[in-house]
């Protein structure tokens, strides 16, 4: 229970994932559930795909026919709270995420994939990690995971 | 004696700001601050706020310090800062005495914005004086001001916005954290807060506080137990666990002495925090020509902060005759933009409360 604990239900994951048939490119997920005051994703979008409104408490809505999975709004979400995804192949999935830890990943270096409770699921390789000024020092780390996780990823963590 | 139009009291986001739209006015001003730097809190703030962008969100707190520092020597002429100056009497006639280091000094002002800000709550527990049971603002301060670890492993009590962003910069700064323990049967923040912390593995234990501490020269475990909802403590359910600190977050009161000192008419607003001066839309207090602005009136985020401290610098400016050349579009839009900010479900507090000390 998202209130209780932080994880949020089924329900509510699949609730911002558009269906499958647009996941052949990548798009932005926003596990914004909440009415908070907030909305630089909106406002950072280049191709005005992520609609908030006058009202800055609105939780965000993607529109996935705009969203070409650029991630600028992934390092522009103050609560790291959005992420893209994409289909490869019939196996594998490919996720941007946000990153705020040091050490960064190495590009080849496989970490564990977590999922929402901090569990490992899988294994995760690290295929690009991107740092840009404009990123202000939260990294975007683009990471290939198996698609039968897609709902379940979320992050990744240092074996050490 | 210093004679001067406007004194500012705090030089955190509130105060900084109200010296910008007092100038951009035409209004000179004293900004006191008592500690060597201005800035307030946002100089330890590591994480990008939120709001929008007129209140810099997704700009990390830090940097939101530098703006605001910046934005207020853009005017040498019309805005001094005095840090190291404390404030050891305020009267009714204006005047204020201040303490820089040894020396005394004495200001008359016609107008004066009280922004002194906020002090943590403290947690009454059986030993929680031992060293290495710190406030979370003395965690944030040690680690993110001064680059000294406070601990190894650590657990939090309070799962409010400060108790799980300092977790998470707890995380960042290489410790362990245990646990967030909270009394309420729910997380107190923002969820993507608890979110990023859960991901990272950090248990956020709802229904459950602090017992006592243990130790013999410093901390060196804790036990916690589990609270029904009334906040009592249910038999059978004490955990032991072993830190080296133990992080305080519950809570903020307004630092409205200095307010009752002058004798502003005042109440206590739990929902604001604790004992706060009644005010005006404008933010002008019972005696005429003092003001508040920030979390001295009422606890909330950095950003309303932020847009209170520019609304009461526009309204004071003009008051005393410096009317802002956009003084109408700038009063509705801060106006607008506090209303924004407040619209939503963690904003009812502060719209109940602000109801309680209208005047």
């Amino acid at each position: 229970m998202l209130n209780i604990n932080g994880v949020p239900s089924k329900t509510l994951i699949l609730s911002r994932f558009p269906d499958e048939k647009y996941l052949n490119k990548p798009k932005a997920i926003t596990e914004c559930y909440e009415r908070i005051p907030c909305n630089p994703c909106s406002t950072s979008c280049p191709f005005g795909a992520i609609h908030i409104g006058e009202d800055i408490n609105t939780p965000p809505v993607v529109d996935f026919d705009k969203c070409t999975g650029c991630g600028i709004c992934v390092y522009s979400c103050p609560g790291l709270a959005i992420f893209t995804v994409e289909l490869l192949d019939e196996l594998n999935a490919r996720f941007k995420i946000p990153y705020e830890l040091r050490p960064l990943p190495k590009v080849g270096e496989t970490w564990d994939g977590v999922n929402r409770a901090g569990e490992f699921i899988t294994k995760a390789y690290i295929e690009k990690v991107s740092l840009k000024e404009k990123q202000d020092r939260t990294a975007l780390i683009q990471v290939i995971v198996p698609k039968k996780y897609i709902y379940e990823f979320i992050t990744i963590r240092s074996k050490l | 004696m210093k004679k001067i139009d406007l004194v500012i009291i705090g030089g955190g986001p509130a105060g900084l700001s109200a010296a910008k739209t007092a100038a951009e006015s035409g209004l000179a001003s004293l900004v006191i601050e008592r500690s060597s730097a201005i800035g307030g809190q946002l100089v330890k703030q590591t994480h990008m706020f939120f709001g929008s962008e007129k209140q810099y969100a997704k700009t990390r707190g830090i940097d939101i310090a530098k703006i605001l520092v910046k934005d207020v020597l853009e005017f040498p002429n019309l805005i001094e800062i005095m840090t190291n100056t404390t404030v050891v009497g305020l009267y009714k006639d204006k005047v204020v005495t201040l303490l820089k280091k040894e020396k005394y000094i004495k200001v008359q002002a016609k107008a004066i914005i009280i922004a002194t800000g906020a002090s943590e709550k403290v947690l009454a527990f059986e030993n929680n004086d031992l060293p290495g049971i710190y406030g979370a603002g003395a965690v944030q301060t040690l680690m993110n001001v001064h680059g000294v670890m406070p601990g190894h492993d650590v657990v939090m009590v309070g799962s409010g916005n400060i108790g799980l962003i300092i977790s998470y910069q707890l995380i960042q700064a290489g410790v362990n954290v245990k646990c967030v323990l909270e009394a309420a049967s729910t997380i107190g923040g923002y969820k993507v807060h608890a979110s990023k912390l859960k991901r990272l593995g950090v248990d956020i234990k709802t229904s459950h506080s602090i017992k006592k501490a243990i130790g013999k020269d410093c901390l060196e475990k804790i036990i916690i137990g589990k609270l029904d909802d009334k906040w009592n403590f249910i038999d059978g359910f004490d955990e032991e666990i072993e830190i080296d600190a133990l992080c305080i977050s519950v809570g903020l009161s307004p630092l409205s002495s200095l307010l009752s000192m002058i004798g502003t008419e005042m109440k206590y607003v739990g929902y604001l925090g604790g004992l706060v001066p009644l005010i005006n839309k404008n933010h002008e207090t019972s005696i005429e020509n003092i003001f508040v602005a920030g979390d001295v009136c009422g606890i909330e985020e950095a950003s309303s902060a932020i847009v209170e401290g520019y609304l009461t610098g526009l309204v004071v400016a003009n008051k005393l005759g410096f009317i802002h050349p956009k003084y109408d579009e700038l009063y509705l839009d801060f106006k607008n933009q506090l209303r924004n900010l407040r619209s939503g479900p963690f904003g009812e507090k502060i719209r109940l409360g602000l109801k309680e000390i209208a005047r």
